[in-house]
């Protein structure tokens, strides 16, 4: 499903943000093409979760650019944004639905919205949209009723509605076994395939990430580490990028006296100076 | 717009044209109903449509579902591969009648 | 010292931001309230009309319980106080005028802070934390159109109402006291109440509730929006806002009484 022409969707360009004085991302470049499905990854703290919120226009950056189907989403007006809301669907983390709405209301919602349909083919798009993430027979349900691996479908069902060409994805996996995980990961591909949606998918898990990605971007403390295909990153020698892939971090004490100090909470002898220190390297781990 | 409407053995046909979106799926469900509640078979043909998203498909349905409930026929003619890709996606497929041209309506 | 003077500094342009912020909430909401409608976004009905009920209507039972309350116990300090004048049908006038010009505006404010703007706060904070207000900006839907300026209009709406029917009840408490303690009867103090007061007084109450609905909403409304950290933060917000509404609504109606009564 790639595009002959290579036609880049998504565009991030040397984007810079700050939170509280401190600097988030420091001008991050991303490219992804049409009908790409792009998987960031990180670690907590590293970024990929405040990217998303910036491609989304939930935020606006203190620099750069971040062009959506070739137009500048920091640049537009109320109105121009609230037009390309139409063609970009997100799925939150934790689902997102609102609580005090049936599944089929909250499913719906982005069509009263953006549309002026009637009653019956509002309905039958939502109950196809159940069919398509396998949740037919639970829209009247409340959001409370529902499982966690059902919320994050129905949140799905909830950004395909209005068939969006970008299709955002902050955590499919988090807090869902693997079955139903394994599960969201086909369906992504799925939508990929049908429908051509050109996806950015936000994630910790290696594994799904090594499924469903055409490329990978691994943030890093507010960098790009690395930007490449699955075998790329796969086969990549940066230690970095093997700890954390690998989830093995070097754990070995460095400073005996510091670590014990630490656990104890008590000095050892006389050394004034060495009191408070506080090695970030090890303290992540 | 105005879809051309033509009779074709007991069916009428309706040559749906351009892209079906949200914008245009309103109209063509009032078009599709219109023919089906004048107690008249209908055949769709999606041949010359640009693309249909899931308004339109949902016009569809609900066209086929009141056809079944006054038990007149319903198919669709001229169906490409990214709309059936799309109507595979929510199992429609294996639901509607399909037929790739008015020969195999006529055998049918 | 100087971290002190730092603090109240700290503490001082947090205020000026505060409001800056209400002030800017308020007109968002008048914007949206207005000129939603011909932008093909409106303000929801349905969203007006359920929270009239939930501030109105449920409010009722015990704006009146409290209203009735508020005017007895008037008439109980009002007439061990004018015994010894014998002036005691005084205070007939006395607690109509005082419960429509005061006391029904302010135990309504009260109660619709305690109740409802905590309710508002609770519900966009939790909304907050759980990405639903991310959700509905992704969406297209402006959370100010979708959560505060439907809370706005019903709640200036609902007001004045529950406010004049507090005045009745006020008026009844006072009513009934009266009736047991100097035996006139309930129509003929009724009567005399409504001879004591006039338009102006009640439009005194009315204007009031008015500006109260604002503050509890915009109150509520701001402490909801800036909600972090959890369940806990949650909680914490919902207290700072009832409190914040209570104060704020106490101050305004010292100064709009000041002003209204001298001037």
């Amino acid at each position: 499903m790639t595009d002959p022409h290579n036609e880049s969707l998504i565009h991030v360009d040397n984007l810079v943000t700050h939170y509280a004085d401190k600097k988030i991302l420091n001008g991050i470049n991303l490219d992804v093409k049409k009908g790409e499905i792009m998987v960031i990854m990180g670690g907590s703290g590293s970024g990929k979760s405040t990217l998303l919120r910036y491609m989304l226009g939930l935020n606006k950056p203190t620099s750069g650019c971040i062009k959506l189907l070739g137009q500048d989403i920091t640049k537009m007006s109320a109105n121009e944004l609230h037009q390309m809301k139409k063609e970009i669907g997100v799925s939150f983390q934790g689902g997102a639905l609102f609580g005090s709405m049936t599944v089929s209301e909250n499913i719906q919602l982005p069509l009263t919205e953006h549309a002026n349909l009637d009653i019956n083919t509002m309905k039958i798009m939502s109950q196809m949209k159940l069919e398509v993430v396998n949740m037919a027979g639970f829209e009247d349900l409340m959001p409370s009723q529902l499982s966690g691996g059902m919320i994050k479908r129905a949140a799905l069902a909830r950004a395909i509605i209005l068939d969006p060409k970008l299709l955002f994805f902050d955590e499919p996996s988090a807090g869902l076994d693997p079955v139903v995980s394994a599960e969201l990961d086909e369906l992504i591909l799925r939508l990929r395939d049908a429908m051509g949606m050109t996806i950015v998918v936000v994630t910790h898990e290696l594994e799904s990430a090594f499924k469903i990605a055409d490329r990978i971007t691994i943030l890093d403390r507010g960098d790009i580490l690395m930007c490449g295909s699955v075998d790329e990153v796969r086969n990549s020698d940066n230690h970095r990028i093997y700890n954390l892939l690998h989830r093995k971090p070097r754990r070995d004490v460095v400073d005996v006296d510091e670590y014990l100090q630490r656990l104890t909470g008590k000095s050892l002898d006389s050394v004034p100076e060495k009191s408070n220190i506080h090695n970030p390297d090890n303290s992540r781990y | 717009m105005k879809y051309p409407v033509s009779k074709h053995l007991n069916y009428s046909i309706i040559t749906l044209s351009g892209e079906i979106d949200l914008n245009e799926s309103p109209n063509v469900r009032k078009q599709i109903l219109n023919i089906i509640n004048n107690n008249n078979s209908l055949l769709i043909d999606l041949s010359n449509v640009e693309y249909i998203d899931s308004s339109g498909v949902a016009s569809l349905v609900e066209g086929l579902q009141t056809s079944r409930t006054k038990k007149l026929n319903f198919a669709l003619l001229g169906v490409s591969e990214s709309a059936l890709q799309v109507l595979q996606l929510a199992r429609l497929d294996t639901v509607f009648t399909i037929y790739n041209s008015l020969e195999e309506v006529e055998q049918a | 010292m100087k971290q002190q003077i730092e603090k109240i500094g700290r503490i001082a342009t947090g205020a000026v931001e505060e409001l800056g912020y209400g002030i800017m909430l308020f007109v968002e909401s008048i914007y949206w309230l207005i000129s939603g409608r011909f932008n093909k976004q409106p303000v929801s009905l349905a969203l007006i009309f359920t929270q009239a009920m939930q501030i109105g209507v449920l409010a009722t039972p015990i704006v009146v319980i409290l209203c009735f309350s508020v005017g007895m116990m008037l008439a109980i300090q009002g007439l061990e106080t004018l015994k010894p004048y014998g002036a005691q049908a005084q205070v007939v006038s006395g607690i109509a005028v005082s419960v429509t010009r005061e006391f029904s505006a302010l135990i309504t404010g009260i109660i619709v802070a305690g109740r409802s703007g905590s309710a508002i706060t609770a519900r966009i904070g939790t909304m907050k934390e759980s990405q639903e207000v991310d959700a509905l900006q992704v969406i297209g839907i402006n959370p100010v159109r979708y959560l505060a300026a439907p809370a706005l209009l019903a709640m200036i709406i609902v007001m004045p109402v529950l406010t004049i029917f507090g005045d009745l009840m006020g008026m009844l408490g006072g009513g009934v006291y009266t009736l047991y303690e100097l035996g006139m009867p309930l129509e003929i103090y009724m009567g005399r109440s409504f001879e004591a007061i006039n338009v102006f007084d009640i439009m005194q109450g009315v204007y009031k509730s008015i500006i109260f609905a604002v503050l509890i909403v915009i109150v509520s409304v701001l402490n909801g929006f800036q909600v972090k950290g959890g369940a806990e933060g949650v909680g914490l917000a919902t207290t700072r806002s009832v409190v914040m509404s209570i104060s704020a609504i106490v101050i305004a109606d010292m100064i709009f009484t000041f002003f209204l009564t001298r001037v």
